[in-house]
């Protein structure tokens, strides 16, 4: 019987592609960075700091390292004792964990009291071909029903460098969602510089406007390319952001006429960054043609990762053909 | 009295302390005209004990950073809280009539940190106390710190696996400024811990995770004076586990171990009649 | 008489280990398919399988589903690489299917799912579950008055997991008498030795403390394993059984229980053959 190798590890998807420029684990050496002028700031884990990235803050600073073994509620709970004590923990696990098993201490124990805590989780959405266990689709649907927990989709080594300063800045809980490993850097040639709270466009056009955070930013961006030589002419507008929304930015762009708005998401149709910006628009009047690119609301194939991704519509090649199939 | 206490109250100061504690929760279930009751009279003495005799706070400075710490991890028992704290100075004694009923109330159901000075965490989901509890130990050795932190959990409550977590990163991390305190009361919401889910052997199961523990009876002042009492800077490197043996609803004679004063509405009449046993309206 | 049992026994252990040794070829060869896998995992606990599912467990390989089957519930969704091998052995998947290892539209998914492998009782992968969801079979079963038991494999790693002790205070408040828990202790989860990641010493007087009946073996040793689970299996006591193995990860294979204990060991594509080679040869030796 035939079989199809997996294309990437299961565990260590990379999602970079043959030849793109890439950084090797931008968030533990940005934290490092960060965290050599911040003394309050500490790191903790439930057993996952290799595969978080978090390794590297560990060997730089031991003594700030807390390992709490695979224990996601004690995790969360010890992060937010940390904080009330007036430190800044940086808290690593899979997004799948944050979101379902420690939910109710994320919601409880950190958010309610507005503590100082960095969620930051790697295999966010559809980046692991492992399994339903291991697929966060529905985190940011979970996460954006928790008030005060600003949500951060980073979409390249850059943009999670930065990122990972301003959040030890920024007063409050936030969850960032984090690509681990090889991280590809692209973000440097747009001039851009991350601004939380702040959606920015990245090119204009005057036939597509595509919306999206984190991985699915590159993933537009390839395919606004691939749309010119077709002579159809998108704009991309990333919103890293995804809690609090940049409600400004999106309105204006959404109520520019003539173009085809489509959300894409690295998550389920079902309330994430998709579902919020077509409830914006919608409440605010729009009338504007809008459509939506994301995962099915259901539980997802194991596999290799691009297949999954051409599978469920997310790879470049499926977007493209998508947009020009309602254009 | 003067309730700023600097020197710790003698035994029976300490006595009508607890008395008045169970004066004041009635009175403020008497105005929600409910409360949880059982749950609050089971540690009326446990919280006397450390409000007034043990623990380092000061009402003039709530967020002092070498204060000893108090989780109420079984946040549902607020008001025996709530009560030591007005009867410290830290928070108003006309809050305690708006209680869970008047629009603004400051005093609910569960201690919260946004309304209540004093209080060093907000709860009400239970299994988070002790971690948190860890985070703030582990917090007080970063900063060389000698504040003991107290974290006050419901025997239900060790049903949580989050508690068994936190017990084994407490013994990793060798928290001895650490001191957990289960109120064994034996009765849950649906019934007799037995039944729900037992704990015993309590004592093993902490022993076995590697707490130094002691097993006391929950309403004898002497006997908790003794165990509670902080440890600074000391060799010992295990976190400290006391059990104490308590009588739900203790100290009124028709709550005292009836399970449906776990949580329960009151009457006038049975207000009145609290409030004869109890020795009249408090200080 | 003793001495027609002796023998008896003393065959079945040879079978056994003969069964074990080819549960290690299979899992060689999965990891081959792919170049990767937790492989270490799976020699390491081999014995235990072998031991299970050929000198313990009572179930139909043409009939997955069979109701009066034991149970053995994967907790640790990771090791589905030796389940699949014992599962190979035991005739509930064709020897064939085996080059379909982690592949797209696989029957063999590299963490264990059960809607998609014959035998698979639960959808492993989130570390931690499988304990709970035995509590809850044993239950079913009691009330179908079945004889069944339930096997549950944990890792020594998942004693971390709240989780885990929520499920094993309801065992035996439960008096689960038919579950059998077996918990791998090999000491290496993701960031290194279990021991400094939470130690979890002392490990039976915790089982003991949560009201379990205990016992603490070397987990490749075939004979040892195969008593303590008819001993478990025996027990007449209104008590959970939880069955301790102290394993070594790569077993089987010298240069691979010799390698840097990483919880994902990497093999390099020439070393599977050379790891195949030694084992047969170790196994003549």
């Amino acid at each position: 019987m035939k079989s199809t190798r997996l294309k990437t590890s299961a565990m260590i998807a990379s999602i970079a592609a043959d030849g793109q420029p890439t950084v090797s684990a931008p968030f533990g050496h940005a934290l490092v960075r960060v965290a050599a002028q911040r003394p309050q700031i500490v790191g903790l884990t439930a057993d996952l700091a290799k595969y978080t990235d978090l390794h590297v803050f560990a060997a730089a600073f031991p003594d700030r390292f807390y390992q709490m073994g695979m224990a996601e509620q004690l995790l969360f709970g010890a992060a937010a004792g940390l904080a009330r004590e007036g430190f800044v923990p940086f808290v690593t696990t899979y997004a799948v964990f944050a979101a379902r098993r420690a939910y109710d201490f994320i919601y409880m124990a950190i958010a309610e009291s507005k503590l100082n805590v960095k969620i930051v989780c790697a295999l966010p959405g559809l980046t692991t071909g492992y399994g339903p266990s291991h697929q966060a689709t529905e985190d940011v649907a979970i996460f954006r029903g928790v008030p005060n927990l600003a949500i951060i989709d980073p979409c390249d080594a850059l943009e999670i460098e930065q990122a990972t300063a301003a959040i030890a800045d920024h007063n409050g809980p936030v969850y960032m969602r984090l690509l681990r490993g090889q991280v590809p850097l692209l973000l440097n040639e747009y001039g851009y510089t991350f601004e939380l709270g702040r959606a920015k466009m990245l090119r204009d056009g005057d036939d597509v406007l595509f919306v999206s955070s984190g991985l699915m930013t590159m993933r537009v961006l390839e395919a606004a390319s691939t749309l010119k030589t077709d002579h159809i002419d998108a704009a991309v507008l990333h919103v890293s952001t995804i809690k609090p929304l940049d409600e400004t930015t999106l309105l204006m762009q959404i109520a520019k006429p003539g173009r085809l708005v489509v959300v894409v998401e690295n998550h389920t149709v079902i309330g994430g960054l998709g579902e919020a910006v077509l409830a914006l628009a919608m409440r605010n009047g729009s009338n504007g043609r809008m459509r939506q690119i994301g995962l099915p609301d259901a539980f997802l194939e194991a596999g290799a990762l691009p297949t999954l991704h051409d599978k469920y519509g997310i790879s470049t090649t499926r977007i493209v053909a998508q947009v020009k199939s309602w254009i | 009295m003067d309730l700023n206490i600097r020197q710790p109250l003698s035994l029976d100061d300490l006595k009508d302390m607890a008395r008045i504690n169970r004066l004041d929760v009635a009175r403020m279930f008497m105005a929600a005209g409910n409360g949880h009751f059982g749950s609050c009279y089971s540690c009326t003495e446990i919280i006397t004990v450390l409000y007034f005799a043990l623990m380092r706070i000061d009402r003039a400075n709530p967020d002092w950073m070498d204060r000893d710490r108090f989780v109420m991890a079984k946040g549902h028992a607020a008001p025996t809280l709530y009560s030591a704290l007005i009867r410290r100075g830290f928070i108003p004694e006309k809050w305690m009539d708006e209680y869970e009923t008047a629009v603004g109330a400051r005093l609910m159901t569960h201690p919260s940190r946004r309304y209540q000075s004093g209080v060093d965490t907000s709860q009400g989901s239970l299994g988070h106390g002790l971690s948190i509890g860890v985070g703030m130990a582990l917090a007080a050795k970063l900063d060389k710190r000698d504040y003991n932190v107290y974290v006050l959990m419901g025997d239900g409550e060790t049903n949580e696996g989050s508690v068994w977590e936190a017990a084994a990163a407490a013994s990793k991390f060798r928290l001895q400024n650490l001191v957990g305190i289960i109120d064994l009361n034996r009765l849950s919401v649906d019934g007799e811990l037995e039944n729900v889910m037992p704990m015993e052997p309590m004592v093993d199961k902490w022993r076995a995770f590697g707490w130094d523990v002691v097993r006391v009876d929950g309403h004898s002042l002497p006997a908790l004076l003794k165990v509670l009492a902080p440890q600074r800077n000391v060799g010992a490197s295990a976190p400290r586990m006391i059990v104490a043996d308590t009588i739900k609803g203790k100290g009124v004679s028709f709550m005292e171990n009836v399970r449906s004063w776990h949580a329960d509405l009151i009457s006038s009449k049975q207000y009145s009649d609290l409030v004869s046993e109890l020795g009249g309206v408090g200080v | 008489m003793s001495q027609l049992k002796n023998s008896t026994i003393l065959t079945k252990i040879a079978s056994l280990r003969n069964q074990a040794t080819n549960i290690r070829e299979l899992a060689l060869r999965m990891g081959a398919v792919q170049g990767q896998g937790y492989i270490g995992q799976a020699l390491g606990i081999a014995d235990v399988l072998a031991v299970a599912y050929f000198g313990a467990m009572q179930y139909r390989p043409q009939e997955p589903n069979w109701e009066g089957r034991d149970r053995f519930v994967l907790s640790i969704g990771h090791y589905a690489i030796a389940l699949y091998a014992v599962l190979i052995e035991a005739g509930f998947i064709s020897r064939a299917e085996l080059e379909t290892y982690g592949s797209d539209d696989s029957r063999l998914p590299m963490s264990g799912m059960a809607n998609t492998t014959p035998g698979m009782e639960i959808s492993g992968g989130s570390l931690g579950q499988g304990l709970p969801i035995a509590i809850g079979m044993c239950l079913g079963l009691r009330r179908k008055q079945s004889n069944a038991f339930v096997y549950t494999l944990l890792s020594d790693g998942e004693l971390n997991e709240g989780a885990t002790w929520e499920a094993a205070l309801s065992a035996a408040h439960w008096k689960l008498r038919n579950l059998i828990a077996i918990v791998d202790v090999n000491n290496q989860q993701a960031d290194g030795p279990s021991s400094q990641i939470l130690s979890f010493e002392p490990l039976v007087e915790k089982w003991q403390a949560f009201g379990w009946d205990v016992t603490r073996v070397d987990g490749n040793d075939i004979e040892r394993v195969f008593s303590a689970l008819e001993d478990a299996r025996r027990l007449d006591a209104d008590k959970p059984r939880v069955v301790i193995c102290d394993t070594l990860m790569g077993r089987g294979v010298p240069f691979l229980e010799k390698r840097e204990k990483l919880h994902f060991i990497r093999v390099e594509p020439e070393e599977w053959d050379a790891a195949l080679h030694v084992l047969r040869s170790e196994v003549s030796a």
